[in-house]
């Protein structure tokens, strides 16, 4: 029994030290599991971190992965275009550099030569060179003859007036005056004057062609027709010595006109051409314009209709004196 | 009366009447009297004296005739309504050769005033009995008639078919052969008028043999011949390409060229005109003419004369360079650009400055060698003055204004285009800034004198509209230079230079 009345004594003590003992472990208990949470809950948060980490190194491995082999795959991709470009354009060089060649060989085998032209252009300027050359040669020669051709007629004319003029010589006793005394020496026309024959008092310029027209063959004969001599013989000659004619008789004959017989004289149909003569006469004289009497006067002097005419009268004629008769 | 009284006054009116026509004759050669003669009423006086008995008397009123017909066209048609023609060319087959040359003469002067009289003439029946006249022995008598035929069938084709119908070419062709140097002048004008109006008539002409004998005439000393017998062969020549070519075979070259250098200057103009004839139809015949150096000769010719003269020469060489660029190349190392551009400053016509501007245009529109050849001698400001003139006429003005055009496509000679950007109108501007954009951009040099010369600047200040072909040009220029440059040329950049000085604040320390 006293261990019961000290439980009992202690228990209030029991009893509050248990409520105290319990009330304390509760605070630290909530203390503790606070703390527990704490831990507990970075704990996790750390494991869930370590996750998370392992997650993105593990994505960033399979992005690092994917994106280098897309990035190859690209790369390749440009390294074969670029290649391609490469080769293509080198293609394109060397084609430029056959076509370059081939228009080339083209142009100048076939088009174009240019150093033919160039020769051709050479040998062109060349011929103006000699052509003109030539062409002043000729020039300059003309001028000469024209100059060399006044010159003689200067000549002519001063000689011709030198001849004209020849009595202005200067003879023994009267100086001329050319040839004056107070000259030291004469006068160049002096000199010419001594050298010109003088002229003969007639010259004969007879010098006109004769173009005869022969109209007729009748004029053929005529004196005129034949070609005289320009200087008729002298009318008194005396006679050649030797067995000649006398020359008038020989002219006589050698001119004598032809004389025709009248059979050779007229032509057959000389009526009719002269009757044609005669109509063309009146029709150039008539000055009368009038075209119906002209026709009625060819009329009635044609031949044919006049003789119808003369035929018709005497006829006329020959009945009225018949007429005449037979009642007579 | 005895029988002499009576004769007496039979010769005092032969007398008379020989007077009388003698004194008319005499006073028709002036023309002052023709007038008065004409009022008097001298042809009803005379018309009957062709009708009389002494032939004198008739020839001398022939002669009288025929100079006053020769004077104006009313007394021709005088002539030809007075009934007298008829009686002419009756009496042209009969009588002798003085009358029949007083005849021909009438004939003649009543023919040469117009087609209509030449046309009377030929309805009387003349052309026969004139062609029987070529066949006559006396020079004089052919001459007369070669010449009435010729003035007859001058006028137009079918008075010339006519003439040829008659039968008067192959006389002709005869009379060119005779000795006398008149004669031969005349046949060979009649020829001339003849062939000139069609191709049909010139081959005529050359059938009958004509091309032979005028080729060696062209030898001869007498320069009158030389002129006719020139015009005969450029009239034949300028039908057709056979034609010219049959001329060329009879071997006229290099004789032509010699006739270039005569003294007459007829002579020089025809041969020019004959070689321009040639020239004009192929590029061979012009190469032909070119090998022989008968461009050296047109050229020397060219300087050698002035006025009306030169042109054939200066159309020559436009129709040479016309045809194909080795003979342009041809024509400008003869030295014909300096001489052209010489034509063209000088001459006071405004027709032969037209040839002159369209013959450099010939020649420099081919390519760029022969524009520069063209601009190097300082032509084109001659020709763009010529085009700007209010004087000039309106073929000369286009014809420059081609010939501007077609030098400018193909000029890269820059020296010589920028002239033209100071004074030029719109639409030739736009040629020379084209030009410009085509050269710039390959050419330091040539960028860098541009820009010390002052064309850039001149090219910022042209306007254009946006969007048309200068402004392109203009852009392209602009595209060769940086930019500072361009727009410190640019107009105004002074003044924007000023704002931004006004606008500037001055750092203060």
């Amino acid at each position: 029994m006293a261990t019961l009345a000290r439980l009992q004594a202690r228990s209030k003590f029991v009893a509050q030290q248990y409520y105290f003992r319990n009330s304390v472990v509760d605070i630290f208990r909530k203390k503790e599991y606070d703390a527990a949470v704490k831990i507990q809950s970075w704990f996790r948060g750390c494991q869930v971190r370590a996750h998370i980490r392992n997650l993105h190194r593990v994505a960033t491995i399979i992005q690092k992965w994917w994106r280098s082999y897309s990035g190859r795959q690209e790369y390749q991709l440009i390294v074969k275009f670029a290649s391609c470009a490469m080769k293509m354009n080198l293609y394109n060089a060397m084609a430029v550099r056959i076509q370059r060649r081939w228009r080339g060989y083209r142009i100048r085998k076939y088009c174009f030569n240019y150093f033919y032209l160039k020769e051709y252009l050479k040998a062109v300027s060349e011929t103006n060179d000699a052509i003109r050359e030539a062409l002043e040669e000729f020039a300059e020669m003309k001028e000469r003859e024209e100059k060399k051709a006044d010159l003689e007629r200067e000549e002519k004319k001063r000689d011709y007036q030198a001849r004209k003029t020849h009595y202005l010589l200067s003879t023994k006793q009267i100086p001329g005056i050319y040839n004056s005394p107070f000259r030291k020496d004469p006068d160049p026309w002096e000199l010419r004057l001594q050298k010109a024959k003088p002229l003969t008092y007639q010259r004969s310029k007879v010098k006109q062609k004769r173009c005869i027209s022969l109209s007729s063959w009748l004029a053929c004969t005529s004196a005129r027709s034949f070609p005289r001599s320009e200087i008729l013989p002298p009318i008194d000659r005396k006679q050649c010595q030797g067995p000649f004619r006398d020359i008038t008789e020989v002219l006589e004959q050698r001119y004598k006109p032809l004389e025709p017989t009248l059979w050779v004289a007229e032509p057959i149909s000389e009526l009719k051409v002269a009757r044609e003569e005669f109509r063309r006469q009146e029709w150039m004289r008539d000055v009368n314009d009038n075209m119906i009497s002209k026709l009625y006067y060819h009329h009635l002097i044609s031949s044919q209709s006049m003789e119808n005419y003369i035929q018709k009268l005497d006829k006329l004629s020959k009945d009225f004196i018949e007429e005449g008769e037979k009642q007579a | 009366m005895s029988q002499r009284q009576v004769l007496q006054v039979f010769e005092q009116y032969q007398k008379a009447r020989t007077q009388f026509v003698q004194m008319v004759a005499e006073l028709a050669t002036r023309p002052q009297n023709i007038e008065t003669l004409q009022n008097a009423g001298v042809m009803s006086l005379l018309r009957p004296l062709l009708l009389d008995v002494v032939p004198t008397i008739q020839q001398t009123a022939a002669l009288a005739l025929g100079r006053l017909a020769n004077y104006n066209d009313d007394l021709a048609e005088a002539v030809v309504k007075g009934d007298i023609l008829p009686q002419l060319v009756y009496s042209l087959a009969e009588q002798n050769r003085f009358y029949k040359k007083a005849a021909a003469f009438v004939l003649r002067a009543v023919g040469k005033h117009s087609p209509q009289l030449a046309q009377a003439i030929v309805d009387c029946g003349a052309l026969d009995t004139l062609v029987i006249c070529l066949e006559d022995f006396d020079p004089g008598v052919k001459e007369a008639a070669a010449w009435a035929l010729g003035y007859i069938a001058r006028h137009n084709a079918e008075l010339s078919q006519a003439v040829v119908d008659a039968g008067a070419v192959p006389l002709l062709v005869l009379c060119i052969q005779e000795p006398e140097i008149a004669l031969k002048r005349i046949a060979a004008s009649a020829l001339s008028d003849i062939s000139k109006h069609s191709p049909e008539l010139a081959q005529t002409v050359v059938d009958a043999g004509a091309i032979a004998h005028l080729a060696q005439m062209i030898l001869n000393p007498d320069s009158k011949l030389k002129r006719q017998v020139l015009s005969v062969l450029s009239q034949i020549a300028k039908h057709s390409v056979d034609l010219a070519e049959m001329v060329v075979e009879a071997e006229i070259f290099p004789v032509v060229l010699t006739c270039l250098k005569d003294k007459d200057e007829y002579v020089k103009k025809n041969a020019s005109t004959l070689i321009r004839e040639i020239a004009k139809h192929t590029p061979e015949l012009s190469q032909l003419i070119v090998n022989a150096g008968g461009v050296a000769a047109v050229i020397d010719c060219i300087g050698s004369c002035k006025g009306n003269i030169r042109l054939p020469g200066i159309m020559m060489l436009g129709y040479v360079a016309a045809h194909s660029e080795n003979l342009a190349m041809a024509v400008i190392i003869s030295k014909g650009v300096p001489q052209l551009s010489v034509c063209l400053s000088e001459e006071p016509e405004d027709h032969i400055k037209a040839a002159a501007a369209w013959a450099l245009g010939q020649i420099g529109r081919h390519t760029p060698e022969h524009a520069r050849a063209v601009a190097v001698t300082n032509t084109l400001p001659v020709l763009l003055s010529l085009y700007m003139s209010t004087e000039s006429s309106e073929d000369l003005q286009v014809k420059s204004k081609k010939a501007i055009k077609s030098i400018l496509q193909k000029c890269t000679y820059l020296p010589a285009l920028e002239p033209f950007l100071y004074d030029a109108p719109p639409n030739i501007l736009k040629h020379v800034v084209g030009q410009f954009s085509k050269v710039l951009p390959h050419d330091s040099k040539a960028r860098r004198l541009f820009v010390t010369s002052g064309g850039l600047k001149k090219v910022q200040e042209i306007k254009a509209e946006p969007g048309s072909l200068l402004q392109e040009y203009i852009n392209s220029i602009n595209n060769c230079y940086p930019e500072e440059i361009v727009r410190y040329y640019s107009p105004g950049y002074s003044d924007t230079l000023l704002q931004r000085v006004d606008s500037y604040q001055p750092l203060t320390h």
